[in-house]
C-alpha cells in the first residue's frame, strides 16, 4: 500500500479547478488522511483562454503518514488544457501519471501555449504514464438529454476529471454529490448534470480499459491523536483565532476594518461571517483608512484589527507609527506576498519581515509574530490579540499568501481548554494618569470613552511619560523611546522560550525558519536525520521580541541555516541580534520550498558522522 | 452611556482642559473654542460621552484643550480613525476636527467617504485658506493669485469650495460659519450635532499671522450686512442693511441673480424661499461668488439612515458559541 501521493489539477482559470482540488481534499480529509493543500491561480481573474498566464492549479500532497508540504514532485497531473500542461509537466515525477483532456488539445490551444508539436503525440511525454481522454466529449454524452446548454455542459467538465481521480484512490464521493446538491440547490437540472458527471468520470475509472498498472490505490487514515477533526485553511485559523482570542480576552466588540487586496481579503471576508460573535467589520476606502479605524476602535474600547499584504501595509505604515506612540491594542495581519510594489499578488513570499519588525519612522518597536502552518493561525491570532491587550501595543501577525489560502487536517480545540487573558478596563477615575505603566508589563492603562473622569487626550506629539500631556522636554523623550522599547522587548520574558521542533538542542546544523516553510524544513530535517546528519528544525512564532533563550540555543550549533523565500531578513536580524554566523539559504520564485532543495543544502553542510537515528 | 439624567449642565468652561493654548494670540481657532464650549454646555453634553479627534495642523491642536476625550491623529486621517471610533461604541458623540489643508488635501479622500457614509459625527472644517502650522503655503482652498513660500508669483491652482465639496460627497448636512460670528456661529453647531449623520460645518477662519484678512471682504462689520446672506429655512434669501435685497431665480439661465426689493417691480413674491432640504438650491448658495453674497448658515439639512445606524440593524444577533463555529461543516472523529 502506497503511503502518500501528490496530485495537482490544472486548467483555465475558469476551468473550475480550485472547486475540484478543494473537493478531492475534502474526501481525503475525512478519510482520515493527513493532507496539505497548495491553492496556486493567477492574478488575472479570467484570463484569456488557453493562455499559460491563465493556468490555475490546486496541489494536494495526502498520506497514511505525516503530511507537512503540499509535496515536491507530482504522482498525478491533471491537465485540462496544453497550457496546463506546458506549464506543469515539469513537476510530474518520471513515471507519474498524466490525465489530460485531448479534446481540448487543438491547434489553436496548442499554439496559444506555444507548443510547435501535438506533445500526445510527439514522443515528448513518453517518461509518463499518459491518459489522453476526450473528457469534454465524455461530459457531453453523461449529461445527454439533461437539457444542459453547451456551455453549462463545459463547465462541468472538472467534475468528469474529479470522479476519475476520486476513483483512482479509492474515495467516496458522497460529500461531493451532497456539496453538489446544497450549491447548486436552485436549479435541481445543474445538480443532476453535476452529478452525472461526477459519476461517469468515476465509472469510467471502473470500466475503462486503463493500462493495467492503474489500479485504486487506497491512501488509507494518518495516525494521528485521537479526537474531532476538520480541515481548516490558513484563513478560517486566523479568523476563528482572533474570535477566539476576543472571548479570551472578554472584549466585547472587534472591529476588523480592511480593504480589498489579494491574498489578503479572505480574511475580510471570513470575518464578515462572524458578526455574531462580536466582529463589527468595516471596508474602508483605503488601507490608511482601515488602519486608522481600527486604531479608532481601540481607543473607544473595541479590539481594533486590519490585514492586508505588503503594499497596503506599506500604507498603513505611518498609523503603526500612531498605534505605537499612543500605546493602543491593535493586530495588523500581513499576507505576504512576493514585492516589491505590486510584485507577484497570487504568489506567495516572506519579504515584509523587515517591513514589520523595522519599517517605520523614529524608534517603532512592536511584537512581530508569525503563523507557521495554516491551521497554527489559531494560535497565534489568539496570541497576537493576548499581547496586543496585556502590553497595549500594536502586534504584527504575519502570515503568506500560501498559508492563507492552503488547507490542513486541524485537531478542533476543546473550547473550555482554551486560554484566557480577561481585560481589564479602567474605571477609576482616582489617581487616573493615561501614562503611567503597570510596573510589571510597562502597559498604560485602557481607558475608554464613556468612563466618567477618565477623560483625556492622546496623540502622536511626544507626550508627558505621566500625565499624557504634549510634551517638548528632551529628557522625556528619551524616556518614553527607552520605555516603548522595555515594554516590547519584555514581553520576552511572558512568552514561551524557544523549542527545538525536531532534533537535539546543540549539533552540527541548526535550520532555522519562520512562517509557511515550516513543512519543508520539517520533512528535509526528518529525512536527513534519517541518514544519520547531526541537524535540527527550530522554527520561529516570534520575531520580535526574540525569545529570551534563542541566542544561547543558537550558539551551541556548529552552523546554522536559514531557508527563508526573501533574499535573507530572518538572517539578518540573527545576525544582528546575536553576532552568529547565520547563512543565508533563500528562493524567491514565488513558491513554497521544496522538501528536496532544503534536503540537498542540509546535505551539503552536514558530514554524515552523526550517530543517526528514529526520525 | 454613563450619563444619569439627574447630572446638571456643565458650564462652558468645564469643558475647557488644562493645557496651555499654543495657538497664536488673536487666532479664529480661539473664538471656534469658545463656541464649541458654549455649544457643548447648551446642549448639555457630557465630557465622558464626548470625543474631539483631529488630524495635524494648527486646528488639529483642538482636543488638547477640551476637557473630554480627545485624540489627535495624524495628518488627514481624523475622519477615518472617527468613524472607528463610532463603529466601536455608536453612542459616543465624535467631533472630527480639521482644517482646509488636513480635511481637503491630504485627507480628501477620508472626507469624501465619510460623508459619502454619513457616519454619525460631526466635522467642523476650520477654513484659513492656508498652511499654517507649517508656515504659510498656500492650500488647496487658497484663491488663485495667493503669494506664499511656494507660490511666490501667485498660486496658479483654482481653489476648492469646501461646502461643494460636501455636497458633491453626498453629504447630508452642510453648513458655514464664522469664527467671529459667535451667536450664529453656536447656533450652526448646535444644528450640527442634532442632525443624525455626518454633519459638515466650514467655518471661515481668520489666520492673523500668514493670511491675515482673507475673509475681510465679507466679514468686516461695514461690509457684513451687503456680504452676508444669511440663511434660515422656510424664510425667503433676503439680505443687505434693510433686508431690501434678495435672492431670484432665472429660469432662462438656472442661475441665481441679485434683485431689489421695489426695483422695476420687485416683490416678495419673486424671492427664493430656502429650502433645506433642497440639494439644487444648496448648490447653487454654495457656490456664490461676489457680487453675490456669501451664503452662512445651515445651506443643506436633508437627513438619512446613518452609517453606523444601518450598520447596527444589519449586525447579527445569534449565539457566539465557539464550539459551534469550529465544528460547523465536515468533521471526523478519529
Amino acid at each position: 500500500m502506497r503511503e502518500q501521493a501528490v496530485v495537482r489539477f490544472a486548467g483555465d482559470s475558469g476551468d473550475g479547478m480550485q472547486i475540484t482540488g478543494a473537493r478531492f481534499a475534502m474526501e481525503t480529509a475525512l478519510a482520515g488522511s493527513d493532507l496539505a493543500t497548495f491553492p496556486d491561480f493567477p492574478a488575472e481573474i479570467r484570463a484569456p483562454v488557453g493562455t499559460t498566464f491563465g493556468v490555475s492549479a490546486f496541489q494536494i500532497h495526502f498520506g497514511s503518514v505525516e503530511v507537512a508540504t503540499a509535496g515536491d514532485d507530482l504522482d498525478v497531473l491533471v491537465a485540462m488544457n496544453p497550457a496546463a500542461l506546458i506549464t506543469n509537466i515539469m513537476d510530474l515525477r518520471r513515471s507519474g501519471t498524466l490525465i489530460v483532456d485531448k479534446g481540448a488539445f487543438t491547434e489553436r490551444n496548442l499554439t496559444k501555449a506555444g507548443y510547435a508539436t501535438n506533445p500526445l503525440e510527439d514522443g515528448s511525454l513518453s517518461d509518463f504514464i499518459v491518459l489522453p481522454l476526450d473528457i469534454g466529449r465524455l461530459t457531453v454524452a453523461a449529461v445527454e438529454g439533461l437539457g444542459l446548454t453547451s456551455k453549462q455542459t463545459a463547465r462541468s467538465r472538472n467534475m468528469w476529471a474529479l470522479g476519475l481521480v476520486l476513483w483512482l484512490y479509492d474515495r467516496d464521493r458522497k460529500t461531493t454529490t451532497d456539496w453538489i446538491e446544497k450549491k447548486f440547490a436552485t436549479d435541481p437540472a445543474i445538480v443532476a448534470a453535476n452529478v452525472a458527471v461526477l459519476n461517469a468520470g468515476h465509472a469510467f475509472g471502473e470500466t475503462a480499459e486503463l493500462p493495467n498498472f492503474l489500479r485504486p490505490v487506497a491512501i488509507g487514515a494518518a495516525p494521528v491523536a485521537p479526537g474531532t477533526y476538520r480541515t481548516i485553511s490558513g484563513t478560517e485559523a486566523v479568523a476563528w483565532g482572533l474570535v477566539a482570542g476576543l472571548k479570551a480576552a472578554g472584549i466585547e466588540r472587534m472591529v476588523f476594518a480592511g480593504y480589498p487586496i489579494t491574498p489578503a481579503s479572505p480574511v475580510l471576508h471570513a470575518l464578515v461571517g462572524l458578526r455574531a460573535h462580536g466582529v463589527v467589520t468595516f471596508q474602508a476606502e483605503d488601507e490608511i483608512a482601515a488602519i486608522c479605524a481600527a486604531i479608532g476602535a481601540s481607543f473607544a474600547g473595541s479590539l481594533g484589527v486590519t490585514s492586508s499584504s505588503g503594499p497596503g501595509v506599506a500604507l498603513k505604515t505611518e498609523a503603526l507609527g500612531l498605534a505605537i506612540a499612543t500605546e493602543l491594542p491593535l493586530i495588523v495581519i500581513d499576507a505576504q506576498r512576493a514585492g516589491p510594489s505590486t510584485g507577484l499578488p497570487t504568489k506567495t513570499e516572506q519579504s515584509d519581515l523587515f517591513q514589520a519588525v523595522l519599517g517605520r519612522n523614529g524608534d517603532a518597536p512592536m511584537p512581530v509574530l508569525a503563523a507557521s502552518t495554516p491551521s497554527d493561525g489559531f494560535e497565534v491570532a489568539m496570541e497576537a490579540v493576548r499581547l496586543a491587550t496585556k502590553y497595549m501595543t500594536p502586534v504584527f501577525l504575519l502570515t503568506d499568501g500560501y498559508l492563507i489560502n492552503a488547507a490542513e487536517p486541524w485537531l478542533i480545540p476543546d473550547p473550555a481548554g482554551l486560554p484566557t487573558f480577561p481585560v481589564a478596563f479602567r474605571t477609576d477615575p482616582h489617581g487616573f494618569q493615561p501614562f503611567v505603566r503597570d510596573p510589571a508589563t510597562l502597559a498604560r492603562p485602557w481607558a475608554r470613552p464613556g468612563s466618567p473622569g477618565l477623560e483625556h487626550r492622546i496623540g502622536g506629539l511626544e507626550r508627558n511619560a505621566d500625565t499624557g500631556d504634549i510634551s517638548y522636554d528632551p529628557d522625556n523623550h528619551a524616556q518614553m523611546t527607552e520605555a516603548r522599547a522595555a515594554k516590547v522587548a519584555g514581553i520576552a520574558a511572558d512568552i514561551p522560550e524557544q523549542a527545538v521542533n525536531q532534533g537535539e538542542d546543540r549539533g552540527e546544523l541548526a535550520v532555522v525558519g519562520w512562517g509557511s516553510t515550516f513543512g519543508p524544513i520539517h520533512m528535509a530535517v526528518r529525512r536527513a536525520r534519517a541518514e544519520g546528519r547531526r541537524v535540527s528544525h527550530i522554527h520561529l512564532r516570534y520575531i520580535a521580541p526574540f525569545p529570551r533563550n534563542l541566542g544561547d540555543l543558537l550558539k551551541r550549533f556548529d552552523n546554522i541555516l536559514v531557508p527563508e523565500m526573501n533574499r535573507g531578513q530572518l538572517v539578518t536580524l540573527l545576525r544582528a541580534e546575536y553576532l552568529l554566523p547565520a547563512e543565508r539559504f533563500s528562493q524567491v520564485n514565488g513558491k513554497p520550498f521544496k522538501v528536496s532543495t532544503i534536503f540537498g543544502a542540509i546535505m551539503e553542510r552536514t558530514s554524515g558522522n552523526g550517530k543517526g537515528g528514529a526520525a | 452611556m454613563t450619563a444619569t439624567p439627574t447630572l446638571v449642565k456643565l458650564q462652558p468652561k468645564e469643558f475647557a482642559s488644562n493645557q496651555e493654548i499654543r495657538w497664536c494670540p488673536g487666532c479664529g481657532d480661539y473664538a471656534i473654542l469658545k463656541a464649541v464650549q458654549k455649544a457643548l454646555a447648551d446642549i448639555g453634553s457630557r465630557r465622558e460621552n464626548t470625543v474631539f479627534v483631529s488630524g495635524i495642523g494648527c486646528s488639529s491642536r483642538f482636543p488638547y484643550y477640551m476637557a473630554t476625550y480627545g485624540f489627535h491623529t495624524v495628518h488627514g486621517r481624523a475622519p477615518a480613525l472617527a468613524t472607528g471610533v463610532k463603529l466601536a461604541n455608536p453612542e459616543l458623540d465624535v467631533w472630527v476636527m480639521t482644517g482646509d489643508g488636513d480635511g481637503l488635501s491630504i485627507g480628501g479622500n477620508h472626507m469624501l467617504h465619510v460623508l459619502r457614509r454619513n457616519v454619525d459625527l460631526q466635522i467642523i472644517l476650520f477654513n484659513n485658506e492656508i498652511y499654517g502650522l507649517t508656515k504659510g503655503q498656500y492650500s488647496p482652498t487658497s484663491r488663485a493669485g495667493t503669494k506664499s513660500p511656494t507660490s511666490p508669483n501667485g498660486s496658479i491652482e483654482r481653489p476648492l469650495s469646501a461646502a461643494t465639496f460636501a455636497l458633491g460627497a453626498g453629504g447630508r448636512f452642510v453648513a458655514r460659519g464664522i469664527d467671529t460670528q459667535q451667536a450664529q456661529l453656536i447656533d450652526v453647531l448646535k444644528r450640527a450635532h442634532a442632525n443624525r449623520g455626518a454633519s459638515f460645518v466650514e467655518v471661515f477662519q481668520n489666520c492673523l499671522v500668514f493670511n491675515d484678512g482673507v475673509f475681510n471682504e465679507f466679514t468686516d462689520r461695514a461690509v457684513a450686512d451687503e456680504r452676508q446672506l444669511h440663511l434660515v429655512h422656510g424664510q425667503p434669501l433676503l439680505f443687505g442693511k434693510d433686508r431690501q435685497k434678495g435672492l431670484r431665480l432665472d429660469p432662462s439661465s438656472i442661475a441665481l441673480e441679485v434683485v431689489t426689493l421695489g426695483d422695476a417691480g420687485v416683490t416678495m413674491e419673486d424671492i427664493l424661499v430656502h429650502d433645506e432640504t433642497n440639494r439644487t438650491l444648496a448648490g447653487m448658495l454654495a457656490a456664490l461668488e461676489p457680487p453675490f453674497p456669501v451664503a452662512l448658515g445651515v445651506l443643506y439639512a436633508a437627513p438619512v439612515q446613518s452609517y453606523t445606524a444601518a450598520l447596527y440593524e444589519q449586525q447579527a444577533t445569534g449565539s457566539p458559541d465557539l464550539e459551534a463555529l469550529m465544528t460547523q461543516g465536515k468533521t471526523w472523529t478519529v
